[in-house]
């Protein structure tokens, strides 16, 4: 009988452990678990070209842009040898929250600061009694993915897509498909609609055009759907379009090539369906309005724009750094690396890795933003 | 090696253990002072580090549910950081995922345990000594595996083939609404449940088979002389001495089952709401929405959800605590 006591008391115990430890590891993993891929590049600061400067920058967010910009990182540090870039590839709201704890020096973000963050950067002076600014570096196509027997090119309107995240279309054979597809032969099979369960920028651009085109709910980072299954990554998302039959989804055009999925032509304001190409989605980013406030500069996408080579479900990410008041020292290593990747050979290699270069005008706008840190 | 002859032992050494204490032998020299003091430290700092980490933790989760503008324990949303709420309040409730939790760890317990205990009895009263030790190695290899190996394994072999018996399970059992899908299956609380029975096997077995090999030689002569079969000796006396031990053992898989957290995550789609069929895609727990919503959340977010890790340590702590009830009394009626 003691012995049976003691079992129990220790199972017990033990469970209580368990589940402990279990949400201790939650946080530790979360943390440090996507310690930078771009920290390979050397650190030994021996030699120091001129107009480079030196020191270490750190920086966190985005995954997004995460392979845009350890390709830059490698390719920064390789012309400033006294330069180390280390990004964390933490997610956009983790990279935020470092960068207002001062842990990095910039952020980078799938979505401009929202209002309740430009509060939290004020209200930690983070940057002094400055303001916290946006600037655009990385754009990029959103494909929509899908997997139907048999089916290899599908017209999606944009009033389909909201009908389908909705939950009003359920199946691939609805009228509403077949009228913009009159020579596809779609079965009768359940629509399995996919989105990010994470906070996302793609899902904030996806349901932007959903919203404007398509009368969806408004633009949310939180994709707004309650009938679609939602899994963590855009990885994960191309994953299960590709496993399950009858899915659909949405993810940056790389991991629509990577995964060699289907990816459909959706619609723009004039109704017109527009292929996805990385040069149709580059026009229609530089129709954007760019609103530029001192440094802060934000691209709106302009959704009325019907040309017939401009794909419309676009999506740009953001480095975020202190308009005013960033840290003496590590200003010139800021402004190195933010120059570096908005000028034009860095935006070159964008093409190559799956994303659209900014166009020039935008550029030129982040030029004299970056110019004007301080 | 029976109870009867170990507990005088155990009593004469209570004895032995009194005496220093109490001061009657006089002479505690350098050395017990140094081990005595190292222990008592040790005690305290482990006491105060669990006090600092609850401390923590409940003002966290405190802060972030004095925030919460819906009810926290009914409310089936999960919106800490306010991005779909009107004016960004923070709106946040743990119904929907405790559900979900309790959901896919009593389905991985009801497919685990059974054939946990099978192999434990099988290792212990049908094999061989040698030959039940090296099986018995082989099972524990499985609690060796990575959880995250176990998620992928669930997403990308596993998943691909629960249709076939969900769509079985719906057609015998499809008139009981928690069994009705919309059609569609896998990546469901059913899938996640298979993958935790899978991963708490191993604990329940190996906790069950030292059980078993316990059971008094002299209870297991007694049977087969009053002429029992191998089946009814197990029944007889084996499985009666072990209920309570098996029992935490099973809490213990249960445990597991509710904290697990990465190979649930990738199995399981997150759908927004609270989910009752468990066929059909779609499902949170607790755990799994830490590990996706960790990251990108914000500082109420991350509040919320240290809010959500203190109730599924209540949980387990409610279950721990339910079990020992059972057992107690289950042990009071049986003897």
């Amino acid at each position: 009988m003691k012995f049976q006591r003691y079992g129990s008391v220790a199972g017990i115990a033990v469970a209580a452990a368990l589940a402990l430890s279990a949400c201790g590891s939650d946080n530790g993993a979360s943390t440090a678990s996507t310690t930078p891929a771009s920290s390979a590049g050397g650190s030994s600061a021996s030699s120091t070209a001129a107009a480079c400067p030196s020191g270490t920058l750190k920086a966190a967010g985005s995954t997004a842009q995460a392979n845009a910009i350890s390709q830059w990182t490698k390719d920064y540090q390789g012309q400033c040898t006294g330069v180390t870039v280390d990004y964390n590839a933490n997610g956009s709201g983790a990279g935020v929250t470092s960068f207002i704890q001062k842990a990095a020096d910039f952020a980078g973000s799938d979505y401009a600061l929202s209002t309740t963050q430009a509060g939290q950067v004020t209200s930690a002076g983070r940057c002094g009694t400055g303001s916290a600014v946006d600037i655009p570096v990385v754009p990029g196509a959103i494909a929509v993915i899908f997997n139907v027997p048999g089916v290899t090119s599908l017209n999606l309107s944009a009033k389909v897509l909201a009908g389908i995240y909705n939950g009003t279309i359920t199946t691939w054979n609805d009228a509403q498909i077949k009228a913009d597809n009159p020579s596809a032969t779609l079965p009768a099979l359940k629509i399995q609609p996919f989105m990010r369960s994470d906070t996302s920028g793609t899902s904030y651009n996806f349901s932007a055009y959903l919203n404007a085109l398509g009368g969806f709910s408004a633009a949310n980072k939180q994709f707004p759907s309650k009938v679609a299954q939602g899994v963590k990554g855009s990885s994960a998302v191309a994953a299960k379009v590709k496993s399950t039959s009858g899915a659909i989804g949405y993810a940056e055009y790389s991991y629509a090539t990577q995964d060699s999925l289907s990816y459909a032509e959706v619609s723009n304001a004039s109704g017109a369906f527009v292929q996805l190409t990385q040069a149709n989605a580059a026009n229609f980013i530089a129709k954007a309005k760019v609103t530029q406030n001192g440094s802060d500069t934000k691209l709106a996408f302009d959704y009325t724009y019907a040309a017939s080579d401009a794909y419309p479900a676009t999506l740009v990410t953001y480095e975020i750094a202190c308009g005013t008041g960033n840290d003496a020292t590590q200003l010139p290593l800021i402004k190195g690396f933010l120059n570096y990747i908005t000028s034009s050979a860095a935006q070159g290699e964008l093409t190559s890795l799956g994303y659209v270069p900014l166009p020039s005008s935008i550029a030129a706008a982040d030029a004299t933003a970056i110019a004007s840190l301080s | 090696m029976s109870n009867e002859r170990l507990s005088p032992v155990a009593d004469a050494d209570e004895v032995e253990v009194r005496d220093p204490r109490s001061g009657l032998t006089a002479k505690a020299g350098l050395g017990d002072r140094l081990f005595g003091g190292s222990a008592r430290g040790a005690a305290v700092f482990i006491l105060i580090l669990m006090a600092a980490i609850a401390a923590f933790l409940i003002y966290q989760a405190a802060e972030a549910i004095g925030k919460d503008q819906v009810n926290f324990v009914t409310s089936f949303t999960w919106d800490p950081d306010g991005n779909s709420t009107p004016n960004g309040q923070p709106e946040f409730g743990i119904a929907a995922i405790a559900w979900g939790t309790l959901v896919t760890s009593v389905i991985g317990v009801l497919l685990g345990a059974p054939v946990a205990i099978g192999v434990a009895l099988f290792i212990t009263q049908y094999l061989p000594r040698k030959i039940g030790s090296v099986f018995g190695y082989i099972v524990d290899l499985l609690a060796a595996v990575p959880s995250v190996v176990y998620g992928l394994w669930g997403l990308l072999v596993l998943d691909q083939h629960m249709s076939g018996v969900s769509k079985i399970i719906e057609d015998v059992l499809g008139w009981i609404p928690l069994f009705k899908t919309d059609g569609t299956y896998g990546s469901s609380m059913f899938t996640a449940g298979v993958v935790l029975a899978i991963m708490i096997l191993p604990i329940i077995a190996a906790i069950a088979r030292e059980i078993y090999k316990q059971t008094p030689r002299e209870q297991i002569e007694a049977a087969y002389a009053l002429g029992a079969t191998r089946w009814e000796m197990i029944r007889l006396a084996v499985l009666p001495y072990g209920r309570s031990g098996v029992t935490s053992a099973i809490i213990l898989g249960f445990g597991r089952a509710l904290g697990e957290t990465i190979a649930v995550a990738m199995v399981l789609t997150q759908v927004p709401g609270l989910v009752t069929r468990i066929l059909q895609p779609g499902g949170n727990t607790i755990a799994a929405n830490i590990a996706v919503q960790f990251g990108d959340a914000f500082t109420t977010g991350r509040q919320a959800l240290i809010a959500s890790g203190l109730v599924l340590f209540l949980m387990t702590l409610i279950v721990n605590y339910a079990a020992r009830v059972v057992v107690r009394r289950a042990g009071k009626a049986g003897s």
